[in-house]
């Protein structure tokens, strides 16, 4: 039609007022000072850290119980150098990467779609925060009459666990949709498809990347039990297997490596994250 | 003159447990095709769910409305609605909330960018195209949605309060703009507002409404065009419609 045809023949020029974008450069301490301040602290905070554990094992009575830094150090290198660490890791990053990533494309997709009809998800909703409430530790048993006590089981257990909280952030997320956006949508004539793909899937996705954050320690609980209850592979196996064997510095050397995953998985839904919430207001 | 939209015998109710507030009674109001029609009504006197209903979001509880002679059966590109909250898509920027509107409507990329980027020229925003709605103030917010209303080139337009949140200055230049774009295409705007002196100034006709919609007034402004404000507002005519307007809208808080 021809709204803007007129409007291009002799644009009114509004006059300019309001702010002005200029460019500011900023030195070097003002871009990365308060950056390289923070991880200077937590470096040093680490550090304190590990001093007091290591200064720990000459007070307690039996050194045995606390380990130490070093200790554990020695037998991760240990494990490093023959070669134990790689294959039980790799089997738990297979586990957890493979669990998270079913449990968030099902849990994804089962909350845009459940929560899209008001009427199906009222009907859904009691059973769904039942089935949420079990803890995923009870079923282990019986995945593994399912399963069996391989990969998969594992794989399931973690799925399962991510499974329901991304469902329910993402279904909060859709259920959380501002009327007057899907209206704006109506008013230019727009189908169910596009309230769907332009208003429901962007509104929701902070949503989703809440339940993509607060599921990472699942993925790894559920893949971890599922080792600790029937393996003999994995970071959960070698857990059991240095304990059972009263070696501490082993169960931490496992912890610690099961850390640095979960700080990686957090990195990269981070990574993530930030992008697709580029919109959001930089301090608020 | 046909009549664009026509409202008859219309009510219009809100359930809320056992209790139902009603918004409109018994109301009636036919927009001809092509006039600027100006709303004038104390807050709270149903002049937001007029529109709605005009523009095919909400349904009456009693009577009908009609557009071009065929009752509404939803909100359809044809009739454009500025509404009184801001429905800018918060992860869009300024430029691509503004491409919406086309972008629905199908048309090719190249083309409804630099459409885009003349409407949000012409409401003054050109710097800020590439800003997030949360980034603006009010009122650039409200200039943003005027644009990606207009982008959908709707020939009936229904506007609430778009000119509420901004300074005299700026009012006075996109009021001038909207007569403008107006009197070039003939379209038929439904313009809703608190300000006595901006009803006069737009409107062919004025409707007063009073609680539950009751028209209190229904006059012509018959001043001559085009009207420049600094000079109409000392025009003899204006300043008795002036007066008679106030004294409808002291009538109706009397009721
Ligand atoms: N969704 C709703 N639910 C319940 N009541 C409503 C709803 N929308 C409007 N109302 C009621 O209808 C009446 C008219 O509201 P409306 O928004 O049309 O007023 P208005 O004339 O636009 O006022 P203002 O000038 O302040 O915007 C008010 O009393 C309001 O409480
Ligand atoms: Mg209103």
């Amino acid at each position: 039609m021809s709204g803007q045809a007129e409007t291009r023949a002799a644009p009114v020029q509004v006059s300019a007022s309001g702010p002005v974008k200029e460019a500011r450069r900023r030195s070097w301490w003002g871009k990365h000072g308060r950056t390289t301040t923070v991880w200077s602290l937590r470096v040093a905070a680490l550090l304190a850290f590990l001093v007091l554990w290591q200064l720990a094992g000459n007070v307690v009575a039996n050194p045995m119980f606390v380990s130490s830094p070093v200790a554990v150090w020695e037998q991760l290198w240990a494990w490093v150098t023959d070669g134990t660490l790689s294959t039980h890791t790799w089997i738990t990053i297979q586990e957890v990467a493979l669990g998270y990533v079913i449990g968030v494309l099902t849990g994804a997709l089962a909350g845009f779609a459940l929560a899209s009809v008001r009427l199906i998800y009222d009907v859904f909703e009691p059973f769904m925060m039942a089935l949420y409430s079990i803890p995923k530790v009870a079923l282990a048993p019986l995945f593994i009459v399912w399963f069996g006590i391989g990969i998969d089981m594992k794989v399931i257990l973690a799925a399962v666990s991510v499974f329901f909280l991304v469902f329910l952030n993402t279904a909060a997320g859709v259920r959380d949709v501002d009327r007057g956006l899907i209206d704006a949508v109506r008013l230019m004539g727009g189908s169910t498809r596009d309230i769907a793909l332009k208003v429901v899937l962007p509104a929701s996705m902070s949503g989703l990347m809440t339940g993509l954050k607060v599921s990472i320690p699942y993925a790894l609980i559920g893949a971890v039990i599922g080792e600790l209850v029937a393996s003999n592979r994995g970071l959960g196996y070698l857990i059991n297997d240095a304990a059972a064997q009263f070696n501490t510095a082993g169960v931490f050397a496992a912890v610690v490596v099961l850390t640095a995953l979960a700080m990686v998985l957090n990195a990269v839904v981070g990574a993530i994250a930030s992008r697709a919430n580029r919109w959001k207001p930089l301090d608020a | 003159m046909t009549a664009v939209l026509e409202i008859e015998h219309l009510t219009k109710e809100f359930q809320r447990g056992d209790v139902a507030t009603v918004a409109l009674r018994d109301f009636s109001l036919t927009i001809e095709q092509g006039t600027f029609v100006t709303v004038l009504g104390r807050s709270g006197c149903g002049k937001s769910t007029m529109l709605n209903l005009l523009s095919g979001l909400s349904k009456p509880t009693n009577g009908r409305v009609l557009h071009r002679g065929s009752p509404h059966t939803g909100p359809t590109p044809g009739i454009g609605y500025l509404t009184q909250s801001d429905t800018l898509m918060p992860w869009r920027t300024v430029q691509r909330n503004v491409e919406m509107p086309m972008e629905i409507a199908g048309r090719p990329k190249p083309e409804r960018q630099a459409a885009a980027a003349e409407l949000i020229a012409t409401v003054g925003l050109a710097d800020f195209a590439d800003s997030y709605p949360r980034e603006l103030s009010g009122g650039m917010r409200r200039r943003a949605s005027l644009a990606r209303m207009l982008a959908n080139g709707a020939e009936t337009i229904l506007m609430d309060e778009p000119f509420g949140a901004l300074d005299a200055q700026l009012r006075s230049e996109l009021q001038r703009e909207l007569l403008r774009l107006w009197t070039a295409t003939g379209h038929t705007i439904v313009f809703v507002t608190h300000d006595v002196e901006e009803a006069l100034l737009l409107g062919d006709r004025v409707v007063v409404l009073g609680p539950l919609g009751a028209i209190l007034l229904d006059q012509e402004i018959d001043l001559p065009r085009p009207r420049d404000p600094d000079e109409t507002k000392i025009h003899p005519r204006f300043v008795e419609l002036h007066a008679t307007l106030v004294r409808a809208l002291k009538e109706g808080a009397r009721r």
